[in-house]
Order: structure tokens, then C-alpha cells, then sequence
């Protein structure tokens, strides 16, 4: 309801802003007839910027302090003796009793006589601050866009200021994708330090044992966080991954590139793409209720002991999942190679199959390379399809038949959405958050940087 | 000299022969080379398909739902209860709140499934003997519920009898639909003997028959009665989830992937910024729902599994791919369209702004509608803030809790109710896919036809 009366006056006030400055501005052309430097529009935003700073700044500064200041107020409210006997805990639980009786949500327990007072007091309190920051701003705004109007003349640069506000506004968006990644390193280097002050690094990152155990509540036994199996999960899902992916996705490029009619690679070209648009949580479902019993049933038949949800079958989806990222990029890849190469080879007598294979082939290499390399990283951070059919068993072993966890599942299992961040249990999370960025981010640097290489190559 | 001729005349006709000889093993090789070709094509088109036919098949049964057709009797002696107090003349309007309040309460109390009981009992064939347990297991939970609203909505009801439909439950509609195993023995068979016989006779009699399966696209989920569980609370909160992502990431990634194209000056910062954002692309999406725990929920306290914070992550997640495709887009606007425009005396911003931006439009649009379409798939990084939790409720704000799609298939594959929830689960699939398909759809539509006009 606040939220929405201050929106509405900010609303009014920019309209009024705008109209004001335009109106302004046309006036001085036609009664004048002087040349203006601007046209009415940039004068109209001139002095709507010029309204809203001060205004904005004044509910910047009040939703800065003024949380401070209220709570400064009801602990005035509290009675003397009452307060004495209070802690900075208690006192913050009084503070937020206060705060919901006044807010109209009931509280647990006994309201006591001077609880209720400070509430009533505070909700007339909060009611006045309320219309007097508005009104402020509002003022300020209003004062701010008759002093912008004053500027108003023929020789305002009102367009030039306009521009840099923009500029300003344009370098603020672009801070934006910064601020991600330094937000994403920082919280993950916090927690994770916090998570090394439970569990030494040495232990996390070289243990054999994954046991993190949920129950213990006191500070001695935390479970056990050795990275290496899920390290060799993942590992072992991606090589997987990647045996299922690399020939068909390559083979494909290379058959729709060189060898298929316009027509075929008009339609299966899309149609391939297709897979790399559906969600992950669908190519989940699939394996868990149709690729898992498969394989299960196709390793009974040739005497194999393939549990349904394992690491084959996590791999093997996956691998389909990631066939359209590597056919589309071997494709670029293979078409960015110079026609004049192929002509060679055919000139020489080579025949189709064989130019691909000595000549095209080892010409795109380092791109191809860079292009598996991204194509790994994706497979790295799968988080769904692995939660689905791994089967989730964090012990160290080489079978692909048997179930196993990786880095991502673990993350999903440790931290639930609970915003208790204590123990070693859901700070485990951020310390393989932390292992899965840096693996994945040197994978796609190195990949980004071998592809821009081999496009140089032949730019 | 006729020698050396002859020689190399030799000598070609060897090699000639020579690679005769070997023609047939490198055609042989060519054949080979290029059917494993067409073979690792028409596999992975095999997949697509066969991903598209199992969910399909899977799916579309659940679309159908068994609908229970009873004539509810509101019988006087099962529902004792008084008639509904009207307001006297004198009683102050909170006395007779007070009294509303009283007998709403008492019909609350009241048990319905007799009611519900009595009505199937009606269908019951002659010469089985079913306990009443076994009997209401073939309605579900939630029948006595909407005979309850019923009659508090219209209290003369009572002593009437009415035709209701109600939803079977979920063993009754596995029985039904065959998805469970019906030569298995009694014991591994959810409903009891009687309960099977009595829903057999009520398919013959037509008492139960089959409907569009309404329920899954207007009920919220449930857990008590699972037949009526539905995708409503997800979808409206994918759909603020969405609204989130559009209003926030088009604006910022179209704003900063201007500042980067059109005016950052070449420096080493704006180089960073860019193998910044690209590295962003490839970033795997489970860390960005890490910064959302981390930053969204720990640091600023913002609602835990609400859609806002489900939006900023994504909105984060989307950006990236935004501002590569806008400046690429950007990039591909013709040199003479800004010459002409700064020649005409507008400056840079003008330029920008009025002349190069709108020729980009088709481009952002399509990105922005591909970006979404993403983002709409998307579960790992909203099972970290907490979207996992069992929402019964559609979401009134961006603030409330909710799930979403991706995350209420999540949530329904783990069911334990597997034959029942199975089929649910890849309906939902198929709604999902469907909606991506639409904004896919919709995206190339828009594209073609605003490139047309450009």
C-alpha cells in the first residue's frame, strides 16, 4: 500500500516534470522566436531528472536509516525499568514483537500492557514518518523541477545533459553483469572459507570418504567431506557423456555439412537443435523411466548387472542432451575452414571421405578442440538429469554399472533452501560451488581462447 | 631418349594400375565413411523422436481423468445439523456473525464422508459385501470437501438429492486406466477385491466415465487427494518468474550491451567486461542459484522460494545470453544507416537510440523470447532457494511462496504414488514443452515477419 502511494506520486511527479519542461520549452520557441539549443523533449527530461534525484535520494537515505531510526524509537517506547532488564537479544525479540502487533500480525504468547502501548505508539510513529518522508520528497522534487524550469533558456545545453545521464545510466546496466560474477566469487569464496574453518581443505579436497552426517548437532563429529568421489562421479559421467556425444554429434556435422542435400539439412539441422532446448528436467524423466529400465533389461539379456539408475545411464542421456552443442559448434567450426584446402585435396585426387579426414579435419582441429572442451564444461554443471538417474551413491569405485554422485547433486542434496547457513552440512554446498566454477570457468577459458585462435588462423 | 620415354610411360601405367587396384578399398572406405555419417543423423533424430513418443505416450493418458457420477443425497439424518441461523430484526450484525461463524463450524465438524459413503453405497452392486473404508477408497479425498461447499453455499439442499461429479482417486483411476497390473495378487493391488469389483460394474453401469482432465490445468498440487493434484500454483509462478526475468533482463542486457557496442571506448576494462560475460554464458546454472541462496536469501532476507528471488536468479542466468545476441545484433546494423544518421546532425545517443536500435528489434525480440524460453526450463538454480517446498496455494504476489513448472515435475516424479504419478508427471512435461514450443513459436513468427517489414 506505501509502496504503491509512493510509486503513484513519483509517477505524478515525473509527468509533471516532463509536461512542465516541455511546455517550457515550446513556449520560449514560439513567443521568442529565438534558435533553442534543445528540443522540448530533452528540456521535458531535463527537468524530470532534475525532479526525480532529490526525491529519490530522500526514500534512498529514509529506507537506509530509517529501519535504524524506528528501531531507536521503540526501544524509547520500551519503560526504563523494562529495558534495564533486557539483553541486546531479548531486546531485539521485544523490538520485533513490537514491530508485528503494529504491523496487525498477532504475536505468540501474552501481550504485555507496555508491548501494546509502545505498538500503538509506534504505528501512529510509523504513519507520520510515513507522510513526512513523502511529503518531503515531494516538496524536494517539486522545488528541484522549479528550479530546473528556471534554467530553462535558449542556450541550455538540456540534450547534452541528458546524454551523459543516459551515459551514466548505460555504464550502470553494464556494471550489472560485473556485479554477477563478483557477487558469485564473493559469496562463494565467504561460505566456502566458512565451511574450511569446520573441515581443513586438505580433508575436503583430497578425502576418499563423502558421508556428511545430518544428525550430529553438537560442534565435534561433522561427517566426513572428501571430494574425490564425487570428483570421480562426475568425471566418470562426463567421459560417459562425451563418448556418446563426440562421434555422433561430430559424425552428424560433418554428414549434414559435406555430404546432405540443402533440403535434409534444412529440416535436420532445426530438429537436432531441437534436443538442446528442452528442459534438462525432461531429459531427467527420461532416463529415470525409460533409457534406466532399458539398460537394465539390455543388461540382463547379455548377463551384465546394469542397475537402472547408475552411471551409464546418466552419461548416456546426457550424452544425447549435449549431441546438438557439439554437432552445431563442429559445424561453424568445419565451414569456417577455407574452401581453397578442400579444392586442394580434391585436385589432388582425394576422395570426399578421405579430404575430410587428412585435410578438413585437421585443419578445424584446434576449433573442434575448443568446442569439446565447452561441450565438457556443460556436461560438468548437469545438475538435473544427474539428480534423476545417478542414483546418487558417493563411494568411490570404477564400475559405470553401479550408482554414483557428483559435484552437482551433492550441492543439491546438502543445501535444501534452508537459510541456515551454520553448520558444515549446507556450507559444503559453497565449497563445491566453489570447485565446480573454477573447473568450469578454466575449461571455458581455455576453450573460448583455443576457438578464437583457430578463427584468427584463418580470418 | 625413346628409352626414358618408354620408361616413364612404364611407370605411369604402373601407378595408374596402382591406383586402380586400390580404387575399390577407398570407395569402399568412402560408402563407409559416409553411412556412418547419415547413421549418427538419423540417431540423433532418433532420439529426438523417441524422447517426443515416450513422454507423448506416457502423457496423454493422464489427460483423461474418471469422473464419479453420484446422486448425493443430503440426508437429514447423516448431516444433523440446524438449519443455518437468520438474522432477527434486533441481533446486532456481529451476533450473527458470531451465530454464522457457530454453524459453519458445526458443518465442518460434521463427518461427510457418510454422506459421501451413503451415495456410493447407492452404486454398490447387488451381492458384494464392501466395508466402508474399502468403499470410500474409490472416491477421492477430496469428494466430502466439495459436497461440503455445496451445501454450505445452498443450505436448503438438505433432504434434496442432487447428481454430483466427483473425481475417482488415484488407485481407482489406475485400476481403471490399466496402469496398474491387474492380474497381480490381492495383496500387491492397492484397493481391495470388493472395491475392484464394485468400480468394474460402475464402468459398465456408466456410473464412472471418463473426462478431459480439467483438474491438472486448474487445481493447485495436492497431496491428499492426488487425482485432483494440478499445475496452476506452478504456472503462475513460472508465469511472475517470467514477468521478473522480462522486465528486468531486457531492459539491462539491451541497455548494457549498447554502452558496450556503441560507446565503451576500447580498453582493457571493456575487454574484461566482455570475457566476463561470455565466461557469465557458460557459467552452469546450479552456481547461480548458489549466489541466489547466498546472496538473494542469506544477505538481503529476501523470502525464501518466492518467485521474486526465482526471477533474479534467472533474470541474472538470462542476461548473458541477452547482450551477446543484442550486440551482435547491433554489429550487424549497416555503417551507412549511422553515417547517414550523424550526417543529418544527430548526435551519437540520437543515432543510436532512434535509428540503429529499432532496426535491431526482430533480433532482440527473438533472443529475449529464446532467453525466456530458457529460463522457463530451468530447475537446479530454484531448487537451491528453496521452490521445492509443497505449495497448496496459488501465489498472490511475487512474495508468496510458490513452485514452478520445471519444479513441480521435480517434485511429481518423486511421488511414491509411481503408477499414478508417473503419467501425471509427463503430462506435465508435455504442458511445459508445449508452452516452450509456443514461445519458440512465436519467436520465429515475429522474426520473419518484422524482417520483412525492415
Amino acid at each position: 500500500m506505501n509502496s504503491l502511494i509512493i510509486a503513484g506520486m513519483l509517477l505524478v511527479l515525473l509527468g509533471l516534470a516532463y509536461q512542465s519542461g516541455w511546455s517550457r520549452s515550446r513556449g520560449l520557441a514560439t513567443t521568442t522566436g529565438v534558435k533553442v539549443h534543445s528540443r522540448p523533449q530533452y528540456h521535458g527530461s531535463y527537468v524530470a531528472i532534475w525532479a526525480m534525484l532529490p526525491a529519490l535520494a530522500i526514500l534512498a537515505l529514509w529506507g537506509w536509516f530509517g529501519d535504524g531510526i524506528t528501531a531507536n524509537y521503540i526501544t524509547g517506547q520500551i519503560p526504563a525499568d523494562v529495558l534495564s532488564g533486557l539483553d541486546p537479544v531479548a531486546l531485539n525479540a521485544t523490538i520485533a514483537r513490537i514491530r508485528s502487533l503494529a504491523s496487525g500480525y498477532g504475536v505468540a504468547g501474552d501481550v504485555q500492557p507496555f508491548e501494546q502501548a509502545a505498538a500503538d505508539a509506534l504505528r501512529s510513529f510509523q504513519f507520520i514518518t510515513f507522510v513526512v518522508v513523502t511529503v518531503l520528497a515531494a516538496v524536494a522534487g517539486i522545488a528541484a523541477l522549479l528550479y530546473a524550469r528556471s534554467q530553462i533558456t535558449a542556450r541550455l545545453r538540456a540534450r547534452n545533459a541528458v546524454e551523459r545521464v543516459v551515459n551514466v545510466v548505460l555504464i550502470a546496466c553494464s556494471a550489472v553483469a560485473i556485479l554477477t560474477t563478483v557477487g558469485i566469487v564473493a559469496s562463494l569464496l565467504t561460505e566456502a572459507i566458512h565451511f574450511f574453518s569446520f573441515v581443513s581443505p586438505i580433508d575436503f579436497f583430497f578425502g576418499t570418504v563423502w558421508n556428511p552426517s545430518f544428525s550430529s548437532t553438537d560442534t565435534g563429529a561433522h561427517g566426513q567431506y572428501g571430494l574425490l568421489p564425487l570428483l570421480a562421479g562426475t568425471l566418470m559421467i562426463t567421459v560417459i557423456a562425451m563418448l556418446v556425444a563426440v562421434p555422433v554429434g561430430l559424425m552428424a556435422a560433418i554428414y549434414l555439412s559435406q555430404y546432405a542435400h540443402p533440403r535434409l539439412r534444412a529440416v535436420a539441422k532445426p530438429v537436432i537443435e531441437v534436443l538442446a532446448g528442452i528442459p534438462t528436467i525432461v531429459f531427467g524423466f527420461f532416463a529415470l523411466v525409460t533409457v534406466g529400465p532399458f539398460l537394465r533389461d539390455f543388461g540382463n539379456l547379455i548377463g551384465l548387472d546394469i542397475k537402472a539408475t547408475s552411471a551409464l545411464t546418466a552419461g548416456v542421456v546426457m550424452g544425447i542432451m549435449i549431441i546438438p552443442f557439439v554437432s552445431s559448434l563442429s559445424d561453424d567450426i568445419l565451414n569456417q575452414v577455407p574452401r581453397s584446402l578442400r579444392d586442394g585435396a580434391y585436385g589432388l585426387g582425394a576422395t570426399k571421405s578421405e579430404t575430410i579426414r587428412n585435410v578438413l579435419l585437421p585443419a578445424a582441429l584446434p576449433g573442434i578442440v575448443g568446442a569439446f572442451l565447452l561441450a565438457v564444461s556443460r556436461a560438468v554443471g548437469e545438475t538435473m538429469i544427474v539428480v534423476l538417474a545417478a542414483g546418487n551413491s558417493p563411494v568411490l569405485r570404477g564400475n559405470p554399472f553401479e550408482p554414483v554422485a557428483t559435484i552437482t547433486v551433492s550441492i543439491v542434496n546438502q543445501l535444501t533452501g534452508d537459510s541456515d547457513f551454520a553448520g558444515p552440512q549446507s556450507l559444503v554446498a559453497f565449497a563445491l560451488g566453489l570447485t565446480l566454477f573454477v573447473i568450469t570457468l578454466c575449461l571455458n577459458i581455455f576453450a573460448l581462447y583455443i576457438v578464437r585462435r583457430f578463427r584468427e588462423q584463418y580470418e | 631418349m625413346t628409352a626414358t620415354v618408354s620408361t616413364t610411360h612404364q611407370s605411369s601405367l604402373e601407378r595408374t594400375k596402382l591406383i586402380r587396384a586400390s580404387l575399390t578399398r577407398r570407395n569402399m572406405s568412402e560408402k563407409i565413411f559416409r553411412g556412418l555419417g547419415l547413421a549418427a543423423v538419423v540417431l540423433a533424430l532418433g532420439f529426438v523422436a523417441l524422447l517426443f513418443i515416450d513422454v507423448g505416450r506416457k502423457g496423454i493418458p493422464a489427460f483423461t481423468q474418471s469422473n464419479l457420477h453420484l446422486s448425493v443425497t443430503f440426508d437429514p439424518e447423516l448431516i444433523g445439523v440446524e438449519p443455518p441461523p437468520v438474522q432477527a430484526s434486533g441481533q446486532s450484525d456481529a451476533d450473527f456473525q458470531a451465530a454464522d461463524l457457530k454453524w459453519q463450524r458445526s458443518v465442518a465438524m460434521l463427518n461427510w464422508n457418510k454422506v459421501v459413503e451413503a451415495s456410493l453405497r447407492t452404486l454398490v452392486p447387488a451381492g458384494v459385501e464392501i466395508s466402508s473404508k474399502d468403499l470410500l477408497a474409490i472416491a477421492e479425498t477430496d469428494a466430502r470437501h466439495e459436497i461440503r461447499e455445496r451445501f454450505v453455499a445452498d443450505p436448503s439442499l438438505m433432504g434434496k438429492t442432487i447428481e454430483m461429479d466427483v473425481l475417482a482417486s488415484a488407485n481407482a483411476a489406475n485400476w481403471i486406466k490399466g496402469n496398474i497390473d491387474r492380474s497381480l495378487p490381492d495383496s500387491q493391488q492397492q484397493l481391495s477385491a470388493p472395491a475392484r469389483a464394485v468400480i468394474d460394474s460402475m464402468v459398465a453401469s456408466g456410473a464412472i466415465s471418463n473426462g478431459f482432465a480439467w483438474s491438472i490445468l486448474t487445481n493447485v498440487d495436492s497431496r491428499s487427494a492426488p487425482a485432483s493434484a494440478g499445475l496452476l500454483g506452478a504456472f503462475v509462478g513460472t508465469l511472475y518468474m517470467m514477468l521478473i526475468v522480462i522486465v528486468l533482463a531486457v531492459p539491462i542486457g539491451v541497455a548494457s550491451a549498447i554502452y558496450l557496442e556503441e560507446f565503451a571506448p576500447k580498453s582493457r576494462l571493456t575487454d574484461f567486461i566482455e570475457v566476463n560475460i561470455n565466461n557469465l554464458a557458460a557459467v552452469p546454472s546450479i552456481v547461480f542459484g548458489l549466489l541466489g541462496a547466498a546472496a538473494f536469501i542469506n544477505y538481503m532476507h529476501l523470502p525464501i522460494s518466492a518467485p521474486i528471488v526465482g526471477g533474479l536468479v534467472l533474470t541474472l542466468m538470462t542476461l548473458p545470453t541477452i547482450i551477446i545476441a543484442t550486440r551482435g545484433a547491433l554489429l550487424g546494423v549497416s555503417p551507412a544507416l549511422r553515417q547517414a544518421a550523424l550526417g543529418m546532425g544527430a548526435s551519437k545517443t540520437q543515432m543510436v537510440f532512434h535509428h540503429v536500435l529499432p532496426v535491431t528489434f526482430p533480433s532482440i525480440l527473438t533472443a529475449t523470447i529464446l532467453g525466456v524460453a530458457h529460463a522457463l526450463g530451468e530447475t537446479a538454480p530454484l531448487l537451491l532457494i528453496g521452490m521445492k517446498a509443497f505449495v497448496a496455494s496459488v501465489p498472490v504476489t511475487p512474495f508468496d511462496q510458490a513452485t514452478a513448472l520445471p519444479v513441480q515435475i521435480y517434485l511429481w516424479q518423486g511421488n511414491e504414488n509411481r503408477n499414478f504419478f508417473e503419467p501425471r508427471t509427463a503430462a506435465a512435461i508435455i504442458v511445459l514443452l508445449l508452452v516452450m514450443i509456443c514461445l519458440n513459436g512465436v519467436a520465429i513468427y515475429l522474426r520473419s515477419r518484422l524482417e520483412k517489414r525492415a
